[in-house]
């Protein structure tokens, strides 16, 4: 094997920062307008952590859980990997945090939330409102194409950060094992658009 | 852009040293693009290249795939000849097969690519794969691509040379990693070529490596010619001096291109780039005159004290 000395993050990178965003803009041409349901159901989402309605509970974990399976299979299996080999190697990941959630959905009498009134509360609260209404505004914000708008449950970094938004919020023993892959996931985008900088 | 003492010091004898060195035969005829002889055949190879790294790596994004078939185009047809990717470049090898397909026709392209797997044994249908990602019949340079179980695959890759699926062999490095072992390969393996990082900032190889390659009589293909587009970035806040028409250049780039292509012992330099504009003026570094010694000598200070 080849020595990883003397290597910098920026030599892993394997594709250009204009390449990647126009990822984002060719991803949203294609799947346009299944934003709008995106956005629809992430303000579900707000609305049911807002009401704490241990009926609809499920719904919550459920939903997130088949986003991750489609954005692991839609943007990771068939968009990025056309760029980045490594990609193909992610979508599985996505797929088990979609199962797991799912199962946090399934199981037992449902899942926990806690008050959203708390400083705590409040706080991932306007992490998933970012999340969901915010972030698509950080493509232009950047001075690029709104084209390139990363959306939730589009896109894999709102649908990360809003995941551990949502697991924030909710108690049981499961969480911190269902935060696991979103944190990872969002160490190694922001290790890439690091690179991105570095390298331009 | 700063310098130790020490870095123009060595830079400074390493300059020195090539102006004992005989200067290599430059071929210009007419318009097209100097050329020098691949040592082990004497066959003319254009002294500016393409590399893919990046550049080319566009997945299937249709608009950036039209855009380096033009670069391939105003490359092939400005006289270039050398192109040069790998399996770790993403979809370059594919945006070239594209590029080369659109371009009706390969004209003199001179075929670079890479075998880049630890696995000796996976090396023939990763080679088989970049074939037909490019469209070609056969490759005529392969390359172990830095150095990843260099020992089984040049095997593979002279046994292939000997069948006459191809034409060269060589091995590549990057960044200046693992020249001990290059070395050891450049003396101990009857290869065709070396690809190696070389630029009026990494300099390193004036040393010893490109000596060796003149003296062992293998080619020079040099990579990294502008740190990934940071040197031309840097110098660009700086006019060219008033004496770089001396050199023929009319651009930085030009004026770092030929810096490079003025060592002897180098047979051809392969930037990188998306945009037709810059693979004209890169190609065209290697159609005038080369600086001598002096003048090389003069070009390091003058970036040095940037």
């Amino acid at each position: 094997m080849f020595e990883l000395s003397g290597y910098q993050l920026s030599d892993f990178l394997l594709f250009s920062p204009r390449v990647y965003f126009r990822l984002f803009a060719l991803h949203n041409e294609a799947v346009w307008p299944l934003h709008i349901l995106m956005i629809v159901l992430g303000l579900g989402l707000c609305f049911v952590l807002l009401s704490r309605n241990m009926q609809v509970g499920r719904f919550v974990p459920g939903t997130l859980g088949i986003i991750w399976i489609w954005v692991g299979w839609s943007f990771f299996t068939l968009r990025y990997a056309t760029i980045n080999p490594f990609a193909i190697y992610v979508a599985p990941f996505f797929a088990l945090e979609g199962a797991l959630l799912i199962w946090i959905a399934m199981r037992g009498n449902g899942p926990e939330f806690q008050s959203v009134r708390n400083m705590t509360g409040i706080g991932a609260m306007g992490v998933l409102v970012f999340s969901i209404a915010g972030y698509p505004f950080i493509a232009p914000a950047m001075m690029r194409s709104l084209h390139t708008a990363e959306v939730f449950g589009i896109a894999p970094d709102p649908t990360a950060i809003a995941t551990l938004a949502v697991l924030a919020l909710s108690r049981g023993s499961l969480r911190i094992m269902a935060m696991l892959i979103p944190a990872a996931w969002c160490g190694i985008t922001a290790l890439t658009l690091w690179a991105m900088h570095a390298a331009s | 852009m700063t310098a130790t003492r020490r870095s123009f010091v060595s830079g400074a004898l390493a300059a020195a040293g090539t102006a004992t060195l005989k200067p290599a035969p430059v071929l210009a005829r007419n318009n097209a693009p100097a050329t020098r002889p691949i040592p082990s055949t004497g066959e003319q190879l254009a002294m500016v290249g393409l590399g893919s790294w990046i550049t080319f790596n566009v997945g299937r994004d249709q608009m950036l795939l039209d855009e380096s078939a033009a670069v391939i185009r105003a490359f092939l047809d400005a006289g270039g000849q050398m192109i040069d990717s790998s399996p770790l470049y993403g979809s370059a090898q594919a945006t070239i097969g594209y590029g080369l397909g659109k371009h009706g026709g390969t004209g003199k392209l001179f075929s670079a690519d890479k075998v880049w797997i630890s696995r000796v044994a996976a090396g023939a249908a990763q080679m088989e794969q970049s074939r037909k990602r490019w469209g070609v019949p056969r490759f005529d340079l392969l390359q172990v691509h830095n150095l990843v179980s260099w020992e089984g695959h040049l095997e593979t890759l002279l046994a292939m040379k000997t069948a006459g699926k191809l034409r060269y062999v060589g091995v590549t490095t990057s960044h200046g990693r693992r020249h001990r072992e290059l070395e050891q390969v450049m003396k101990s393996r009857p290869i065709d070529f070396v690809q190696l990082t070389y630029n009026i900032a990494d300099r390193e190889v004036e040393a010893r490596l490109l000596p060796l390659a003149q003296e062992k009589g293998i080619a020079v293909i040099v990579n990294r010619p502008f740190r990934r587009g940071s040197l031309p970035r840097r110098l660009q806040r700086h006019p060219l001096p008033d004496w770089a028409g001396d050199t023929g250049a009319s651009s930085w780039a030009q004026f770092l291109l030929k810096f490079i292509l003025s060592h002897p012992a180098v047979t051809c330099v392969i930037p990188a780039t998306t945009r037709v504009g810059h693979v004209r003026e890169n190609v065209a570094a290697a159609t005038q005159e080369l600086p001598d010694a002096a003048l090389r000598r003069r070009m390091l200070q003058h970036v040095l004290d940037l």
